[in-house]
């Protein structure tokens, strides 16, 4: 497939434009259907029994009480989960997870589920069950849970990555190092440096919608499974491996998603679901509350972080480190290891070094939240940037300008760039009115750069040429906010005909070939890229068909604005044959006319965004108000600007929710104590100004309409954006993420004394 | 247990049923009438994407039992639209992209609906406080907001 290599010049029609997405009519109308609104005959209601402690070993289960219980048809532990995971510990981990075996880990760990002709006889099933716990010591806190003496999470763990292999256990799963040059010596080039230690308190990805699924499995071993999930695929080879099923036996359907962000990428109920219906012999559907939600799914990391940065006077800055502790709940995971390689992303640096460790605590398994890892990283590093840049006396926007990484700057975990946005981002915010406006008494003006790495992966797309010329696009990345639109876009625009003539939509697992999941903003950039490549293979076959229809060589058909055309002057009386034509001929010059494609989508193009906010605080009662948002973000090329805009404004709302106020909040027994909406509380219409955007397009070589992804890099800098206006606002600087109205309060009253919150 | 008989109205359509006293009309809306629009985002009146309207007055249909729709009029998500006509708040919603996955849409447009009822031309301050009951996770709100001011706009001609 012939890739352009650099998009300039290029006109579009379709792409670009801003028609009404193709799920539209449905979503307005209540008919959408999500992961609860579908039932089957002779469904059960399945409900799971989640331990109340964070950290106990389980005893004994005795499910004979609920088991007699009239209306209850199955109940289940893990012994009716069996290990099939072959010494795949990252599977183990997600089994375990899924459905306690040993200890429970954590506030809502699942440890028995059942399934009962009703909700009401589900829920009294569940009070039947008795576990023995004998409880065990727990730790929460990713600092606390780092040190030496820590109660253990788990006695198998001895630290990677160390020099030396530890003798003792403990719960720091891994080191990561990431970086180069010499940061000794470049400290020792600095006239300034600027060392801080962060906080960032653990928060949940909050889609409105919970998971839910039905699962059905049929005595002959077939199984399907309807469920909101970003990822259809993964699902299906996770339940299958867990169960002990064939893949192909496996029939995962996604429902429409009601949000997801990185937290509809793990299975948790879907095995249980499965398992329960293979033991009823029945449906079950399984639903989770939001308390259910909140205790036993999600989160991000909780994280502490140390940074210290140095620069010249003239601006340059000489060596950046930092130290980064993840949590990972009480499973190994990745997520510091992340976090250290998109630190410094933004910076062209010869000095650079990050460590990440990687920490259990008695929490949720982490899972991915958009971005995942980034917006911690980029809170500490923005923060001691804007920090820096004003000791060196120099404008926050200037320093970074004089900073910023470029084309063939070689990133701080590793890689060379190609050409990126930063830059451009940077002069962007420079020039924008925002940065002009005028700030009142107890208002300060923040902004923040941010990262992210963007990912293609496996896809997999069929295009299908109906014999009235409509087009179905099958696709198998999840639509999570509007790619149907885009890929519609793309499919119209490649094949030159209206966005009206073709239909998108999400196929489940046996209709198509393999596809990664919906994440590292990958929906729209790979699927684009596999569409294009379908829609040229369809072209290749409707230029055979109109060489057919017109008894000329098929090399001398080429293919213009939706038509085929007969190249040369001896074909002068040949009008050109559109695509409707051709396919309505289709039955008798050789049958279906369809386009496919089957690619790893390499060459995501690197993500960077900018962002500007202005702040007001009220020193009565340390409540923050944003009065002012500004995002500027590089899209490569926007497919569909209006669902790209708000992916910027979604991206930044969440981020904002995390800078002031959503936080975990653990009770020293362990327990989570604001599982619920209203005491963890996201942003609200009146909590928020509008969110202005401004698209550059910094065309990704590597697409061939020069598309980058863009759905997570927006929630990557208002940490630090807001942080640097707080503390622009109240003259101390803000350390600890969510800068609630008493950690404000706090600040205020040390910074009487000129002490840092 | 006996179920209780419920006569109601139901977007203009008279209804009966049997539901349990515990049940919740919005168990009774999504699993015993098939009317799954609205949606239980938290089952505690805090998310709001449960939304419907009894009796002209906005309630998260989640804090409501089936039983209290006796003799009342309920207008759900399914009732919004007049055959193949959207109702402008649904049309501006479409044309401003005010929604992304859209879980959230039913009751945003039902709280909106309820909104303009009672106050045609709100300023955006009003728009803002008059749908902080309802969550969204995905939009930022600036769409949905602008997507409210150009039907409000429409509405009044």
């Amino acid at each position: 497939m012939n890739f352009d290599p650099r998009l300039t010049n290029r006109s579009f029609s379709a792409v670009g434009t801003r028609p009404i997405r193709p799920d539209g009519i449905d979503k307005v109308t209540g008919r959408a259907r999500y992961g609860a609104d579908f039932n089957m005959a002779g469904q059960l209601v399945g409900r799971v029994l989640r331990s109340p402690h964070a950290h106990a070993v389980i005893r004994g289960i005795d499910t004979s009480k609920a088991e007699a219980l009239p209306g209850v048809k199955a109940v289940i532990t893990a012994a009716d989960l069996p290990d099939l995971t072959g010494g795949d510990s990252a599977l183990y981990d997600i089994l375990d997870n899924c459905m306690a075996r040993r200890k429970a880990l954590y506030d809502g760990h699942a440890v028995a589920a059942v399934a009962a002709i009703d909700a009401r006889t589900a829920r009294q099933a569940l009070k039947l069950i008795s576990v023995d716990y004998e409880v065990l010591p727990h730790v929460t806190d990713v600092d606390e849970a780092f040190r030496h003496g820590a109660p253990l999470i788990d006695d198998a763990i001895f630290t990677e990555g160390l020099v030396e292999k530890p003798v003792k256990p403990s719960n720091v799963v891994k080191r990561t190092q990431f970086g180069h040059g010499d940061v000794h010596k470049g400290f020792g080039e600095a006239d300034f440096i600027v060392e801080r230690s962060f906080r960032t308190e653990q928060t949940h990805q909050g889609y409105i919608e919970p998971h839910a699924c039905v699962a059905s499995v049929s005595a002959d071993g077939m199984a399907e499974l309807w469920v909101c999930t970003q990822g259809p695929f993964v699902y299906r080879q996770h339940c299958a491996q867990l169960l002990g099923m064939e893949a192909s036996k496996l029939r995962v359907t996604s429902s429409e998603i009601g949000g997801g962000f990185g937290g509809k990428t793990h299975v948790w109920a879907e095995p249980v679901a499965l398992a329960l219906s293979r033991k009823a012999g029945r449906p079950v559907k399984l639903v989770m509350t939001r308390d259910e939600v909140f205790r036993a799914s999600g989160p991000t990391s909780a994280t502490s972080i140390d940074v210290r940065i140095g620069a010249r006077k003239d601006g340059t800055i000489t060596a950046a480190e930092a130290t980064l502790r993840y949590s990972c709940g009480p499973y190994a995971g990745g997520w510091a290891e992340v976090g250290a390689m998109t630190a410094f992303a933004c910076y062209r640096l010869d000095n650079v070094r990050t460590v990440g460790f990687e920490v259990l605590v008695n929490r949720p398994k982490t899972a991915a939240y958009r971005a995942p890892s980034a917006p911690m990283a980029a809170f500490a590093v923005e923060s001691s940037i804007d920090e820096l840049a004003g000791k060196v006396g120099m404008d926050a926007v200037d320093f970074r300008i004089k900073n910023a990484a470029q084309e063939g700057t070689r990133a701080s975990y590793g890689p060379v760039y190609g050409p990126i946005g930063i830059g451009p981002t940077l002069e962007a915010v420079k020039n924008h009115p925002h940065m002009q406006a005028p700030l009142k008494k107890n208002q300060g003006r923040g902004m923040a750069c941010g990262f992210w790495f963007n990912f293609g992966g496996q896809t997999c797309v069929d295009l299908n040429i109906g014999m009235d010329g409509s087009v179905s696009l099958a696709v198998g990345t999840v639509d999570v906010g509007g790619s149907r639109a885009s890929l519609s876009l793309v499919a119209a625009e490649e094949l030159g005909i209206d966005y009206g003539q073709v239909k998108a939509i999400v196929a489940d697992t046996s209709s198509l070939g393999y596809n990664d999941m919906t994440d590292g903003s990958r929906g729209t950039f790979s699927s684009s890229m596999a569409t294009i490549s379908a829609a040229r293979n369809a072209i290749l076959i409707l230029r055979e068909r109109a060489a057919q229809m017109w008894d000329i060589p098929a090399d001398d058909v080429v293919w213009e604005k939706g038509h085929a055309l007969a190249r040369g002057e001896k074909y002068g009386n040949l009008s050109p044959l559109s695509l409707k034509e051709i396919a309505a001929q289709s039955g008798t010059t050789g049958g279906p006319i369809a386009g496919h494609s089957e690619l790893v989508a390499d060459g995501a193009g690197v993500s960077f965004a900018t962002h500007i906010c202005d702040i007001e605080v009220d020193p009565e009662t340390g409540a923050t108000r944003v009065l002012r948002y500004t995002v500027v973000q590089d899209a490569g090329k926007a497919v569909h600007p209006t669902y790209v805009e708000g992916q910027y404004q979604g991206g930044a709302a969440q981020g904002i929710g995390w800078a002031l106020n959503e936080e975990y909040i653990y009770g020293k027994d362990g327990r989570l104590q604001n599982a619920g909406f209203l005491d963890y509380r996201i942003p609200v219409c009146s909590d928020l100004p509008m969110i202005d955007t401004q698209i550059l397009e910094i065309p990704n070589p590597n697409h061939p309409y020069g598309v980058r992804g863009v759905g997570e890099t927006s929630i990557v800098p208002p940490l630090a954006a807001i942080a640097n206006a707080v503390s622009n606002a109240v003259g101390v600087r803000m350390t600890h993420i969510p800068m609630s109205p008493p950690r404000i309060l706090a600040a205020l009253e040390a910074g009487a004394g000129k002490h840092d919150a | 247990m006996a179920g209780i008989a419920v006569s109601t109205t139901i977007n203009g359509d008279a209804v009966e049923y049997l539901c349990q006293p515990d049940e919740t009309l919005l168990d009774v809306l999504r699993d015993r009438l098939g009317l799954t629009g609205a949606k239980e985002g938290c089952g505690t009146g805090d998310c709001g994407a449960c939304s419907v309207i009894v009796d002209d007055r906005l309630v998260c249909s989640c804090l409501v039992l089936g039983a209290e729709a006796e003799g009342r009029r309920v207008e759900t998500i399914e009732g919004m639209a007049h055959g193949d006509t959207l109702h402008p708040l649904q049309q501006k919603f479409l044309e401003h992209a005010a929604l992304q996955c859209g879980i959230c849409t039913p009751g945003f447009l039902i709280a909106a609906k309820d909104l303009l009822a009672k106050n045609p031309d709100p300023t955006e301050e009003e728009i803002r406080f008059g749908l902080a009951g309802n969550l969204c996770r995905c939009t930022g709100y600036d769409k949905i907001v602008r997507a409210v001011q150009d039907a409000a706009s429409v509405m009044r001609g």
